[in-house]
C-alpha cells in the first residue's frame, strides 16, 4: 500500500506541474507573442571581438552582393570554407581577376557561371580584416534559421515579461528535478526496509506477505489508477496541443513569405535610413499605408543599380503593364477596421512598434501577432498622446476630474467595439 | 392618449381590425415564418436527413482541419503607376451632374480606389441645394449593371465601333443623299453641348428631325404657355415664396418636374419653431393618394375628370369672372381660392393635367394673383420635360407608313412606354436603317438593327442646363467599364468628326458661356471652378411678363368636355411611384425594393382602389382581378386598399412591367402605358375603365407597412398651426396647446414619491442608478432630431442608407416574410379625427365626416431607425455582449460576436433591428447586386458586409463619425458641426433629419434641442424612459378650423 501511495502521490504532484506547464505560457498574449523574437536574437553575434568587426565589415563592403544562405548577385556564402581555403579566399577577394587570368580553374568557372559579374576588388583589406569576415561568415551559418535580429527597437515593456517567462521555466525545472531526487530518495529507503525486514523472522503471516510480495510491474500497469492518470494525461496533452493548435488559427506571427522581388527592407530602411512614408505613402493619410507602386521604386532605381538582376521583375512589370504581384503578410480580418493614420499621425507610434524592427529585416516578415487580445492590450496600456492636440482638451478635462491617472486609449473609449467593428 | 385624440393606423386591416391582425397584434412577428426561402418549399429545404447530417458533419471536419493547416496566400498589388490624386483607402469627391431625360439633380459623387460608391447632393448648386431623391442615389448601382451592354451590336451580333460606323455612315449618307427622312427621338436632353451636337448631326443629315419624347410628359403646360406666352417651356416655380400653395394632381414633391428642387423650397416655408410660429399652407386636390397630398394640409379626393372643374372653380372666385361650368361639389375650393386671394403675389397654383384647357386656366389664375415675377418665372424658364406629345404622335404616323428611312433613339425607350408601342414596334420593322443608343438590349433596342450602347453617365462628360444660366458639369469618375462610348460622340463620329466630347464640351463651353459671364479672367479659370464646384450659374432676377388674354369660351367648353368624359364610370387614374418612375431604371434592385412611400409596397405595381369600391365589390386586398380599359389588351394585376383613394376611381402606377430591362426588373408588375390616353393629341395620363373583373386568384403584394404594430401608442404626435400660437395652456379637450401643443407628456404610476395623481415622469423611475444621466456620454452624444413637420417622407434617406451601409436586397419573397433588410423605415400612419366607426360605443357621437376614416385620413410620416437608447433594452439581454453601448452614446452592433439569439430584437421598443436570415452576397438565391463581382463594387469597404445569422441595425453612420473624428483630431482641433452628417442626414432634401453632436453647445441640433425642449421635441415611447438619442419634433399642420 505504502508503494502505491507513493506512487500515487508522486504522480498526483507531476499531474499538477503539468497543469501548470498548460497554463503559464498561453495565460497572456503579451507574453507569449512580443515576448518570444527578442528572446533568441543577440547571442550569435555577441561572440569574439573578430566577429563583431567581420559582421560591420560585410554589411559595408560584401552585403549589396552577398548574402549567407541566398544567391543574390554573388554566391551565397555559406560553406564557403569547405569550397576553398583561406589562403585562396584571400587572394580572390584582394583581386578577383588577377586570380582568374592566374588561370585558376576554380575561379574560370566560378566566373563563367556568375556570367562574367565582375567581383568589387578589395585590396585594402588586411589578412586579418578577412578573416574577420570569414569569420562572421561561419557564425552566421551555424545560426538558426531565425530572420529575426536583435531585440534593438522594440519596446521596452515586452522584455519584462520575457523575464519573468523565464524564471517560470527555471522555477518548474528546479521542481522536476527535486520531484525525481524525492523519488529516488523513497525508492532507496523502501529497499532499504524492504532487505531489514527479509531478514526478520517475527513478521506475520499478512506481514511476510506484504514483505516478500515481488514488484510486478504487470499488477501497476493494470492497476485502475494508473490507467487514469495515463489516461487523463494522453487527454491532458493532446488536450493542450489542441487548444494551442486552435489558438493559432490564422495567426501568422512570423509570416516571412517569398516575395516576387527580394527586397530589403534592411538595406533600404537601414542601411540608407529612407523614411517608411516615402514609399508607404498613405501611411499618415488614410487606413491603408500602401505597397508602393513600381513607380516609386523607379523614382530612386532609373537612376540607381538600374541592371540589377534582383530588379528584373521591377523593370518587368513596367515593361509588361502588369502590377507586381505582392505576396500580403499582415493580412487582417475584414471584419477589423484598421487605420494606419489614426496610429500614426495621431497617436504618433512608431511603425516598429507593430512592425517590430523592420530597418533589419532582410525578408519582411509579420512581427506581431495581430491578434484581438494584441490590438487590445496595446490599448489598455498606450497613454493617448494629447500635447497639442486640440480634440483631446476636452476628454483630458474629464479625465482628470475622475481620477489623476495618466489618460490611456481604454479610458476614452479604446476597447469599445464600434471603434474597429463596424 | 392625452396628446391627442386622433387614431393613428398604418393599415386598413388594423383600423378595421381584422380578425387576423388583431390575433397577430400581439404577437413579435406577423406571421409564422418559415425557415426556407419560400414558403412552400420550407419543408423540403428542413427537411435534412440524419445521415446527410453525418455526411456534412465529417466532412466538415476534415475540410476544417485541411484548411486550417495553412493560411492561404492572399497577394497584396500595388498599382503600377499610382495615380497622384488616388490614395487606397481614401475617397475622393468628384462634382458632376445626374440628368436622365426625367430627373436632375448636381451630385457629389464618392470614389474610392477608383470606382464610385456612392451619389450625395451638392450644396454649390442652387437648384436642387444639395439634395438628392431616392432614384438619383441608386442610379450609381445601376453603373454595375451586368445586364448592360458590353459593346456595340449590329443585327443582335456583337461587333466593333469601327465596322458599325463605317456601315452606320454609309447608310446615313446614302439616305440624306436621295432625302430620305431621318429621325432621332430622344428624351429631354437638358445638355446644351449635346444638343449643339445633335445639331451639328442634323447639319450633316439635313433630312434629320429630332423629336423630343418624354414617357411622362408635361406637354399641356407647354402648350399652354406657348398660348400664354408665345414661349413653349417650364416656368421655374419657387415654393418657398409661397405662402399658399394649391395643387390640383401634382404631386410636386415626389415625381412632378423637380421634386427635390421644389422639396427642398417647400420645407423652407414648413419649418416651424417656438420663435416662428409661420407656416405656409397647402391645398392639394388629387385621386391617388400622392407624397404631395400626404403632406398638405387640406387634401381633397377628386376624380381625375374633375380636375378642370376644380381649377375653373378656382378661377371663377379668384378673378372673379364666373365660368359657365357645372359645380363639382369638391370640399375646400372656395376656402383655397379665398386664401389665395389674400395671398396676392405670394401663392402658387399648379397642376399636373396634360389638358392644355386647365393649363391656359392655371396660368389665368397665377397671373390674376401676380404670381409671375414672383413664385413663378417664364422669362428665367427650365429646360425641364421638352417632350413634345404631338411631335411623337406624328412620327409614329409617318414611321406607321413607312416614311422614315432612318432612327436614332437615344436615351428612350418608346416601344417599352409609349400607348402606340405596338403600331411603332410595326412601323420600326420598315425603316431601313434603325439605332438605339441605350445602354441595354431594352424593348425598343431589341426592335433595332443597330445598337450602339451609351455610356453610364458616371462614365461621360457632359453639362446641363437645367435652368436658364444655371449651368453644371458631367464628369466621368471611372474608366468606362465596357466598350461602350459616349452617345454624343457616337453622333459626332457619324458625322466625320474624331473629336471627344471632353474637348466638344470644353469648345463649347468656350465659345458659348465663357463670353456670357465677367467672374472668371480666363477660360481655364472658370472651367476648373465649375467642374470643382460642379456647376456655374449665371442667376438673373426674377421677371413677369403679360400674358395673352384667356379665350374663355374654348377653354369652357373643352373643360365641359373632359368633364364628361368619364361619364359616371370607374375612372382610371396613372400615376409615377417615387422609386420606379417611368421605369428607367427598372433593374436597380435598391429601386425595386424602395418601400413606395404610401403604400409601402415593394416589387410589384397594384391597382389602388378605395375601400368603399373594395367593399361594395367584394374584393380584399391580393385578389387578382382583370382590368380591360377600351380595346386594350386586359391586364391581370392585385388590388391593394388605399385608403386616400378617390371614391369611384382606381389607380395604377407606370414604370413596371418591363420585359427587356435585365433580369432584376423583368416581369415586375404590368405594363400599364397602353392605357395612357392619347386622345387629345397629349399623353393624358387617366382614362375610364371598361371592366374590372375578379379572377379569383390572388397575389400576395410584398408589403413592408404592417410588419411591425404599434399597438395604439402614441409614436406621432401632431397639432395644428392655430393650437401651437395659442399661449401655452390646455384647450376644451385637455390637449396641451402652445409651445407642446398635441404634446403627450407621459407619467408612470408609482407606489411611493408620486404627484399627487401618484405618477411620476418616466425619466424619474430608474432601475439602474438614482442619478439620472450620471451614465450620459460627456465628450461626444451622437444624436438625431427629426422633424415630422419637414418630413416629405420621400425615402431619400432610404436608399442613402443602403448605399452607405451595404444593407443587401432580399427581393418579394424575402419582404412578403417580414425580413427586409433596410435599416431605415419610414413608418406611414394614417390618421383620422375621431375613434373609428368599429368603435360600437361612442359611435353615435362621430361626426359626419369621419364615418369613413380611410376616405381621406392624414398621414404622418415617421422615419424610425436605431433610437441609440442610453438605457438600451437591447443591450442588457444579448447574452454574448455583442450590442453594447459606447461612451459617445452609440448602440453598437459587434456582428463577428453576434450568435444569432435575436432576443435583442425581441427586447427593441421600436423594432428596428433586422435579422440576417440568409447569406445575401454570392448567393444565386438572392440574384441582385452582391452576387455578381461587377455589382460588388459598389459596396462601402469601410462597412461589413454581413453574415448570415447575424442581427444588424443602424450604427448612426459610426464610419463617418469615426472617420470625421479622425480628420479633425489629424488637424489637432473638435469636428465642426455639419463636417459629420450620416448618411439620412446628409441625403434628406428636406434637412428635416438634422444630426450632430448633442454635447457640443456650437452644434445645430444642440441649439435646436435647447429651443424644442419644452415645445415639440419628444422621444417615441417617453413612457418606457429608454433614453434615445434621436429626438422628433412634433408635426404641426396649418388647417384652417
Amino acid at each position: 500500500m505504502f508503494l502505491f501511495n507513493s506512487i500515487k502521490k508522486v504522480f498526483f504532484s507531476i499531474s499538477l506541474l503539468f497543469l501548470v506547464l498548460v497554463a503559464s505560457p498561453n495565460f497572456s498574449q503579451a507574453a507569449d507573442s512580443t515576448g518570444a523574437p527578442a528572446a533568441d536574437a543577440s547571442p550569435a553575434t555577441a561572440g569574439s571581438p573578430s566577429i563583431e568587426k567581420g559582421k560591420s565589415l560585410f554589411e559595408d563592403n560584401c552585403k549589396s552582393c552577398h548574402a549567407i544562405k541566398t544567391i543574390e548577385v554573388g554566391p551565397a556564402l555559406k560553406g564557403i570554407e569547405q569550397r576553398r581555403d583561406r589562403k585562396w579566399l584571400h587572394a580572390w577577394i584582394k583581386n578577383s581577376q588577377k586570380v582568374i587570368a592566374s588561370g585558376d580553374p576554380y575561379a574560370t568557372k566560378l566566373f563563367a557561371e556568375y556570367k562574367g559579374a565582375v567581383m568589387t576588388s578589395f585590396p585594402s583589406f588586411s589578412d586579418e580584416e578577412i578573416n574577420s569576415i570569414l569569420d562572421y561568415v561561419k557564425a552566421e551559418e551555424n545560426k538558426k534559421d531565425e530572420v529575426v535580429a536583435s531585440s534593438g527597437g522594440a519596446g521596452n515593456a515586452v522584455k519584462t515579461d520575457d523575464s519573468s517567462a523565464g524564471y517560470v521555466k527555471i522555477l518548474l525545472a528546479g521542481f522536476v528535478i527535486v520531484l525525481f531526487l524525492i523519488i529516488v530518495v523513497l525508492v532507496l529507503i523502501l529497499s532499504v526496509l524492504k532487505k531489514n525486514l527479509v531478514g526478520n523472522a517475527d513478521l506475520t503471516e499478512i506481514d511476510a506477505d506484504l514483505v516478500n510480495q515481488k514488484f510486478d510491474i504487470g499488477v501497476v500497469v493494470r492497476s485502475k489508477g494508473f490507467k487514469l492518470i495515463v489516461g487523463f494525461l494522453f487527454v491532458a496533452f493532446v488536450g493542450k496541443a489542441a487548444l494551442d493548435g486552435v489558438m493559432h488559427i490564422g495567426m501568422q506571427q512570423g509570416y516571412a513569405p517569398k516575395q516576387p522581388i527580394a527586397f530589403s527592407h534592411k538595406l533600404h530602411a537601414g542601411k540608407f535610413k529612407i523614411d517608411c512614408s516615402y514609399c508607404h505613402t498613405g501611411v499618415r493619410k488614410g487606413k491603408s499605408a500602401n505597397i508602393p507602386s513600381p513607380n516609386i521604386c523607379l523614382n530612386c532605381h532609373s537612376q540607381i543599380k538600374t541592371t540589377s538582376p534582383k530588379l528584373e521583375a521591377l523593370r518587368k512589370a513596367v515593361e509588361n503593364k502588369r502590377p507586381i504581384e505582392w505576396v500580403r503578410v499582415h493580412n487582417l480580418p475584414d471584419l477589423a477596421y484598421f487605420n494606419h493614420s489614426q496610429h500614426v499621425v495621431v497617436g504618433k507610434l512608431e511603425c516598429q512598434t507593430c512592425h517590430g524592427p523592420v530597418e533589419k529585416m532582410e525578408v519582411i516578415q509579420q512581427y506581431s501577432p495581430l491578434t484581438m487580445g494584441w490590438c487590445i492590450n496595446c490599448h489598455r496600456e498606450t497613454e493617448v498622446k494629447t500635447d497639442g492636440n486640440g480634440y483631446y482638451d476636452n476628454l483630458v478635462k474629464l479625465h482628470a476630474e475622475k481620477n489623476g491617472t495618466p489618460m490611456k486609449v481604454k479610458d476614452i473609449g479604446g476597447l469599445e467595439c464600434s471603434k474597429c467593428h463596424y | 392618449m392625452e396628446g391627442n385624440n386622433n387614431k393613428y393606423w398604418k393599415g386598413v386591416e388594423e383600423l378595421q381590425n381584422d380578425p387576423s391582425f388583431v390575433k397577430n397584434a400581439h404577437n413579435e412577428f406577423p406571421e409564422y415564418l418559415p425557415v426556407g426561402t419560400n414558403g412552400s418549399e420550407a419543408d423540403e429545404i428542413s427537411g435534412t436527413h440524419r445521415r446527410d447530417f453525418l455526411k456534412l458533419l465529417g466532412f466538415g471536419v476534415a475540410a476544417a482541419t485541411l484548411a486550417a493547416c495553412e493560411a492561404p496566400v492572399k497577394k497584396a498589388i500595388p498599382y503600377l503607376n499610382k495615380p497622384e490624386e488616388i490614395d487606397p483607402s481614401v475617397a475622393n469627391w468628384y462634382a458632376s451632374s445626374f440628368a436622365d431625360g426625367v430627373d436632375y439633380c448636381s451630385v457629389l459623387v464618392k470614389t474610392r480606389e477608383g470606382r464610385p460608391i456612392k451619389i450625395e447632393g451638392n450644396k454649390y448648386s442652387s437648384v436642387s441645394k444639395g439634395g438628392v431623391s431616392a432614384r438619383v442615389q441608386a442610379s450609381v448601382l445601376s453603373l454595375y449593371d451586368n445586364e448592360r451592354l458590353k459593346g456595340p451590336l449590329a443585327n443582335g451580333k456583337a461587333t466593333t465601333w469601327g465596322d458599325v460606323d463605317k456601315t452606320i455612315k454609309s447608310q446615313l449618307e446614302e439616305i440624306a443623299v436621295k432625302g430620305g427622312k431621318i429621325r432621332v427621338v430622344s428624351s429631354t436632353i437638358l445638355s446644351p453641348s449635346t444638343k449643339s451636337a445633335l445639331a451639328e448631326f442634323m447639319r450633316k443629315y439635313p433630312t434629320a428631325k429630332q423629336v423630343v419624347y418624354d414617357a411622362n410628359s408635361s406637354s399641356g403646360i407647354l402648350q399652354a404657355n406657348q398660348i400664354s406666352f408665345g414661349k413653349a417651356a417650364l416656368p421655374s416655380y419657387d415654393f418657398s415664396k409661397a405662402d399658399k400653395i394649391v395643387s390640383i394632381g401634382a404631386d410636386f414633391m415626389g415625381t412632378w418636374i423637380s421634386p427635390v428642387e421644389f422639396a427642398k423650397q417647400y420645407a423652407v416655408n414648413r419649418k416651424v419653431g417656438k420663435n416662428n410660429k409661420k407656416m405656409s399652407r397647402h391645398y392639394q386636390f388629387e385621386t391617388i393618394l400622392s407624397l404631395s397630398g400626404s403632406n398638405a394640409d387640406h387634401r381633397t379626393p377628386i376624380k381625375p375628370s374633375q380636375e378642370g372643374l376644380v381649377v375653373a372653380e378656382i378661377y371663377s372666385i379668384v378673378t372673379g369672372n364666373a365660368l359657365s361650368v357645372p359645380k363639382s361639389g369638391v370640399a375646400y375650393i372656395e376656402q383655397a381660392a379665398k386664401d389665395l386671394l389674400a395671398s396676392k403675389g405670394k401663392s402658387l397654383v399648379i397642376s399636373s393635367s396634360n389638358d392644355v384647357n386647365v393649363q391656359l386656366l392655371v396660368n389665368a389664375i397665377n397671373e390674376s394673383l401676380g404670381n409671375y415675377g414672383t413664385t413663378i418665372d417664364i422669362v428665367n424658364h427650365t429646360n425641364y420635360r421638352q417632350g413634345n406629345d404631338a411631335d411623337v404622335v406624328t412620327f409614329i404616323a409617318e414611321i406607321t407608313k413607312g416614311d422614315v428611312d432612318a432612327v436614332v433613339f437615344y436615351n428612350t425607350n418608346p416601344i417599352y412606354s409609349h400607348p402606340l408601342a405596338a403600331k411603332l414596334k410595326d412601323g420600326l420593322k420598315k425603316v431601313k436603317l434603325s439605332i438605339s443608343l441605350s445602354d441595354r438590349l431594352d424593348e425598343t433596342a431589341a426592335e433595332c438593327k443597330f445598337v450602339c450602347p451609351d455610356h453610364h453617365y458616371l462614365e461621360s462628360w457632359g453639362d446641363a442646363e437645367p435652368k436658364k444660366g444655371f449651368y453644371s458639369l458631367i464628369q466621368p469618375t471611372i474608366t468606362p467599364l465596357f466598350k461602350t462610348r459616349q452617345a454624343q460622340e457616337t453622333l459626332l463620329t457619324w458625322t466625320g468628326s474624331k473629336v471627344s466630347f471632353y474637348n466638344y464640351v470644353q469648345e463649347f463651353w468656350k465659345s458659348t458661356i465663357y463670353p456670357a459671364q465677367t467672374k472668371y479672367l480666363s477660360f481655364v479659370e472658370l472651367w476648373n471652378h465649375a467642374l470643382h464646384n460642379g456647376v456655374f450659374e449665371i442667376p438673373s432676377a426674377p421677371s413677369a411678363t403679360a400674358a395673352q388674354a384667356l379665350n374663355t369660351a374654348s377653354v369652357v367648353a373643352g373643360i365641359n368636355k373632359a368633364s364628361k368624359a368619364a361619364n359616371g364610370g370607374v375612372e382610371l387614374a396613372l400615376y409615377e411611384k417615387i422609386g420606379t418612375g417611368t421605369g428607367n431604371q427598372a433593374n436597380n434592385p435598391w429601386i425595386q425594393e424602395f418601400p413606395d412611400p404610401i403604400s409601402k409596397v415593394c416589387w410589384d405595381n397594384y391597382l389602388a382602389v378605395p375601400l368603399s369600391m373594395a367593399k361594395a365589390k367584394g374584393w380584399s386586398q391580393d385578389d387578382i382581378v382583370k382590368i380591360q380599359v377600351g380595346t386594350n389588351t386586359p391586364l391581370e394585376l392585385p388590388v391593394l386598399i388605399q385608403p386616400g383613394q378617390a371614391v369611384g376611381t382606381v389607380a395604377i402606377a407606370i414604370g413596371y412591367g418591363r420585359e427587356k430591362a435585365g433580369k432584376a426588373g423583368n416581369k415586375v408588375g404590368k405594363n400599364v402605358y397602353p392605357f395612357v390616353s392619347t386622345s387629345t393629341g397629349t399623353l393624358i395620363f387617366n382614362n375610364v375603365v371598361t371592366s374590372i373583373e375578379k379572377t379569383g386568384e390572388t397575389r400576395k403584394i410584398a408589403q413592408t407597412q404592417t410588419h411591425h404594430t404599434i399597438m395604439g401608442r402614441q409614436n406621432v404626435q401632431e397639432s395644428t398651426l392655430t393650437e401651437y400660437m395659442q399661449p401655452n395652456g390646455k384647450n376644451a379637450k385637455g390637449e396641451l396647446v402652445g409651445d407642446m401643443a398635441g404634446r403627450f407628456v407621459p407619467m408612470v404610476s408609482v407606489n411611493e414619491g408620486g404627484n399627487e395623481q401618484g405618477k411620476k415622469a418616466p425619466e424619474e423611475v430608474l432601475l439602474w442608478s438614482t442619478k439620472p444621466n450620471a451614465s450620459m456620454p460627456k465628450n461626444h452624444h451622437w444624436g438625431m432630431v427629426i422633424d415630422l413637420n419637414s418630413c416629405i417622407g420621400c425615402g431619400s434617406c432610404v436608399i442613402g442608407c443602403q448605399a452607405e451601409n451595404n444593407v443587401p436586397v432580399v427581393g418579394r419573397q424575402e419582404i412578403i416574410n417580414a425580413r427586409e433588410m433596410h435599416w431605415i423605415r419610414i413608418d406611414r400612419y394614417y390618421s383620422s379625427d375621431s375613434p373609428t366607426t368599429n368603435d360600437k360605443s361612442i359611435a353615435g357621437l362621430l361626426d359626419k365626416r369621419s364615418e369613413e376614416p380611410s376616405e381621406n385620413p392624414k398621414v404622418v410620416f415617421q422615419p424610425m431607425m436605431c433610437q441609440h437608447c442610453n438605457n438600451a433594452p437591447c443591450e442588457t439581454v444579448c447574452p454574448v455582449l455583442a450590442t453594447t453601448h459606447s461612451m459617445e452614446g452609440l448602440n453598437q452592433m459587434t456582428y463577428n460576436r453576434c450568435i444569432g439569439t435575436r432576443y435583442c430584437a425581441n427586447n427593441c421598443p421600436y423594432k428596428v433591428r433586422r435579422f440576417n436570415w440568409f447569406s445575401y452576397y454570392n448567393n444565386s438565391t438572392f440574384d441582385y447586386n452582391m452576387n455578381d463581382s461587377l455589382g460588388k463594387m459598389v459596396l462601402n469597404p469601410d462597412v461589413t458586409v454581413r453574415a448570415r445569422g447575424v442581427m444588424e441595425k443602424c450604427s448612426m453612420c459610426v464610419q463617418r463619425i469615426q472617420d470625421g473624428k479622425l480628420t479633425a483630431k489629424k488637424a489637432n482641433r473638435r469636428p465642426a458641426d455639419g463636417e459629420i452628417e450620416t448618411a439620412c442626414s446628409q441625403s434628406c432634401p428636406t434637412e428635416a433629419i438634422v444630426f450632430g453632436d448633442m454635447n457640443d453647445p456650437e452644434s445645430n441640433i444642440a441649439k435646436l434641442l435647447k429651443v424644442e425642449k419644452e415645445g415639440r421635441a419628444y422621444h417615441v415611447l417617453e413612457e418606457i424612459n429608454v433614453n434615445p438619442s434621436v429626438s422628433y419634433l412634433s408635426k404641426i399642420r396649418n388647417t384652417k378650423a
